[in-house]
Order: structure tokens, then sequence, then C-alpha cells
């Protein structure tokens, strides 16, 4: 299960005493800094990249009583806060008592939501809701950007429930924006449109996870949007949110503001809604199953005794990467970008900004299967409003909209 | 001074009663500690066990530069400590105590 690691040492590498925390951090923590957990594997979206492949609830998730065990757990392992996510979080029937639940064993939730169920009723709980943090995803700055790859009417959605939240005098809320081919011109838009509302845009990486292995030949931003993204980040950074997205950008040159460091199985970690533990958010997949929850010894036995665990916090040191310059800088890039898109995790991620990436993808066998994740969620019919992007004609909301007869069988 | 000051503000005094500030956690790492503050949500870092073991006495002592003689933090290293502090006082991680 851990072979396909980079090449590390047999033996642990003893942790340094003292230096950078960045190195600390290559080594892991007792406890995540944060975590992902996916609540649920339902969701009313169908995104073309989702990086779960979400639609559909799996019976086999956790009840209320296990998430509420979870949930104490992290507590005791003084976990200060978690990101909830899914699929679509607030689906779950008893997702408001999860929440109300976490803040009230000091672990604070952040939670991202395409806004369905953002009313202003619930924009109003939250507003007056400590601890909590809630984050709109949007790919796009207008419709038309977004709803060809979120939906049509997702982007109303989102609007709706922006709208609700700073009406409701909601603090700190989040504009989540993965940067894709098609959004990567927008950054100015999406700042002034987040500024709008009062709240803080994060923007974060698109990944060939889930669903997005499909689309991501087509969507990752280009080398020239790369370069943009970084200079842009260079002079917006402090006042934008990234967690440890772009730390591959830092080969540019300077060290962006946010992690740069891998942080997968070292200070993060995803549960999804089943209760596996995987090493990050972006790589479901069996490779990269830690344990689930619900074995004996629970989430902190994972996190603390798992074998892969404690290989991704045993220094990388051979490979390509390590030979390369920048290797500091980026640390040889993301793992779950380069597994997904059937590149070696001791080369270069497939958006090496020093243009090794490019040629490695090049370089890859034609018949080259990539690694594609048996956990698959998708709705298995067609949703309501579909993304446009993979040229599938979407479902009118209305069968009418279309014309009086379409869909109707006349035979 | 005047009533407008904001903890953040309080300049850092070695010789005055400090403690770890009320709404702030310690996790133990094997580095040193994650500290979290469920105020203003910040977190931070102590880089080493030697700060953790001074920010967890600074309550016990009447001031910060008798913690760190306490906590065996010599001449040559008061100088970093002493910066450390002040950065703890910054974020509000440290807190004046007002019972001296």
């Amino acid at each position: 299960m851990t072979a396909l690691l980079p090449p590390r040492p047999t033996t642990p590498a003893e942790r340094p005493v003292g230096g950078r925390l960045v190195d600390q951090f290559e080594y892991g923590l007792d406890a995540p800094i944060c975590l992902t957990w996916e609540l649920t594997y339902a969701c009313n979206l169908a995104c073309a990249h989702c990086l779960s492949s979400s639609g559909r609830r799996d019976p086999n998730e956790l009840s209320t009583a296990e998430a509420e065990a979870v949930i104490d757990e992290l507590q005791r392992m003084q976990v200060f806060y978690v990101n909830v996510g899914g699929g679509e979080p607030t689906v779950r029937p008893d997702f408001w008592h999860l929440l109300d639940y976490a803040i009230g064993q000091d672990v604070g939730v952040k939670f991202s939501t395409n806004g369905i169920k953002l009313d202003k009723a619930r924009a109003a709980q939250l507003a007056r809701t400590d601890y909590v943090d809630v984050q709109i995803s949007l790919d796009g700055a207008t419709a038309e950007v977004n709803d060809r790859v979120r939906g049509t009417g997702s982007y109303a959605t989102a609007m709706r429930a922006l709208e609700n939240l700073a009406e409701a005098g909601m603090k700190d809320f989040k504009v989540s924006v993965v940067v894709t081919r098609e959004n990567a011109g927008q950054l100015d838009q999406f700042k002034a449109l987040t500024d709008s509302f009062g709240a803080q845009l994060r923007i974060t990486r698109l990944r060939p996870s889930g669903r997005g292995a499909d689309v991501w030949d087509e969507l990752h931003p280009t080398m020239a949007q790369q370069r943009e993204l970084y200079t842009w980040l260079l002079a917006n950074g402090d006042g934008v949110l990234t967690g440890d997205s772009f730390f591959h950008l830092s080969a540019f040159g300077e060290a962006l503001p946010g992690l740069n460091l891998c942080g997968a199985g070292r200070v993060v970690c995803l549960i999804d809604p089943v209760g596996d533990v995987y090493a990050c958010p972006f790589a479901i997949h069996e490779n990269f199953l830690a344990g689930n929850v619900r074995d004996e010894g629970g989430f902190q036995r994972v996190w603390q005794s798992s074998e892969l665990f404690a290989d991704l916090r045993n220094p990388q040191t051979g490979g390509a990467c390590t030979k390369c310059a920048h290797f500091d800088a980026c640390r040889g890039g993301c793992m779950a970008a380069k597994f997904f898109t059937g590149l070696p995790l001791d080369g270069p991620d497939p958006e090496c900004v020093q243009g090794y990436g490019e040629s490695a993808l090049a370089a890859r066998d034609l018949e080259l299967v990539t690694p594609r994740s048996h956990i698959d969620h998708s709705h298995s019919g067609p949703v309501r409003g579909q993304p446009t992007l993979l040229g599938i004609p979407s479902i009118p909301a209305k069968i009418c909209d279309e014309s009086p007869l379409a869909g109707i069988d006349l035979r | 001074m005047t009533t407008a000051v904001s903890p953040a503000e309080v300049a850092f005094d070695p010789a005055a009663p400090w403690r770890r500030a009320r709404s702030v956690a310690l996790r133990p790492e094997p580095f040193g500690a994650l500290v979290y503050h469920f105020g203003n949500r910040k977190l931070s870092f102590l880089k080493s066990k030697t700060l953790v073991a001074v920010v967890e006495a600074l309550a016990d002592h009447p001031s910060a530069s008798a913690t760190l003689v306490a906590c065996g933090v010599t001449q040559a290293q008061r100088p970093a400590y002493e910066k450390a502090l002040a950065d703890l006082a910054r974020s509000q991680m440290i807190e004046r105590r007002t019972d001296a």
C-alpha cells in the first residue's frame, strides 16, 4: 500500500531540534492542526470537478452518535477546528445538530457549502453563533463561468446565500474559489465581489481528484495563468486565504504567504463520510487510506500509528525533484496531483512551474491508465441543471422551458 | 494611559506579572506546543520545550523575568526568550496579571 511513496530512509529519520517550523511539520504532529471532514457524499449539485465524486449518499455514512464520538475524540486530541464539507454537508438532516455539538465541545467548525440551505433564518442563526465559519463555493465571478462547471442556477444560489449572510451581519464568511483556466482571469472580479459582501476570498488549486480527473486537462490553469496567479498572490496574498494550496508556485521565486508544504498525513488529513481516514482531501484512493475512525483506537490511533502516515512523516530523500534547485521552495508539489495524473510521486508536480511537469506528462507511456478511485458516489442519472462543461446538454429546469413537447415520448 | 488602549497594544514589560491568557489552550507537540486562542482564533507555535515551560510557569512567578530565571533560561538566551514573549503578548496569547 505504501510502495508508491517516494524513497525514504528505511529507519525513520530523527526529528531535528529547533529550526524552521516547516521542517518540524514535515515530521508530523501529535494531532492535526485542522482536518477536513466530509459529512456526506450526498449533494444537490453535480459539479464537473468534484474532488470527492459526490452525488449520492452512502448507506454506510457515520450515524449521528458516531459523528458525535468523532467530535469528542477531536476535543480530547485538542484539534481546535475542522473544515466540514461533503458532498453538501447541510443536506444531512443532523447537520445543524452536529454543528452545535462540535462548538459545544470546543471544536470550531468551518463548513463549505453551495448555499442551498442558507436562507435568511439559517443565516441569522449562523451570525449568532460564535466559532463557526462559512465558506460559499463559487467557481466563476459571473454566472456564465460558474454555472458551466457547477451547474445551472448554482451561481444564483450562492449569491442568495451570500446576501443572506451579509444581511444577517455574519462576520468573516468566505467565498471559496477553485482556480480554473476559465476563471483565472477573474481574480480581481472575485475580490471585488467578495469585498462587496464584506466577506473574505479563499482560493484553492484544482486537483485531478474525483471527477476533477475527467476535466483536469481542460480546466487546469495554463503556465501563463499560473505565472499571473503567482504575481497576483504576491500582491494580494495577505488578504486572501490559500491554505497550503499553491506552494508549488513558490518555485517561481519568492515564497508565498501560507503554508509552503504538503501537509498530507503530517498536519492535515481527511475523514470521509463513512469514517475512512485519508492522507488529504484530494487523495480519496485506497493507496492513501490510513484507517477508519470505527476501528479500535478510533481516529487517534489512525493518526498516530498508521503505517502510511508514519511513511509520509519521513522526509523524502531521493527522486528527481530533490536534485532540483527549487526543491526547498516547492517540495516537489502536490502528491495527489502527481498520483492522479499518473506521474511518479518522487518526480515533478504536473503543474511544476519550472516546466518539468509538462515534460513528465508528455513522457508518460501512451498505454498508461491513470489511477482512479473506486469510490464514486456520482449521481447515476441526469441532474437538474447539470454542468454543461462536458458537452452534455443540460436538463432544462422545467421540461417545458425548452419545448412543450420536449422529453415526451409520443410513440 | 488612555482607556482606549487595547491589550494588543500593551507593550511587553518583563518586570511585570504575566500569565497564559485565559482563552488560550496549549497543545503539547514534539517540538514544543501549538497555541490556540479561542477568542480571536489565532494559532501560534512555541518552538521549544523551554518556552512551553516558561509560558506555563508565568502565572507562578512575580514577573516574566523571574519566570525565565526559574526555568533555567541563561543570560545569553534571555533576549531571544523576551522577544518570543513580546510576540506572544502582541498576539494576546499571554496577558498581564493584575494581582501583583
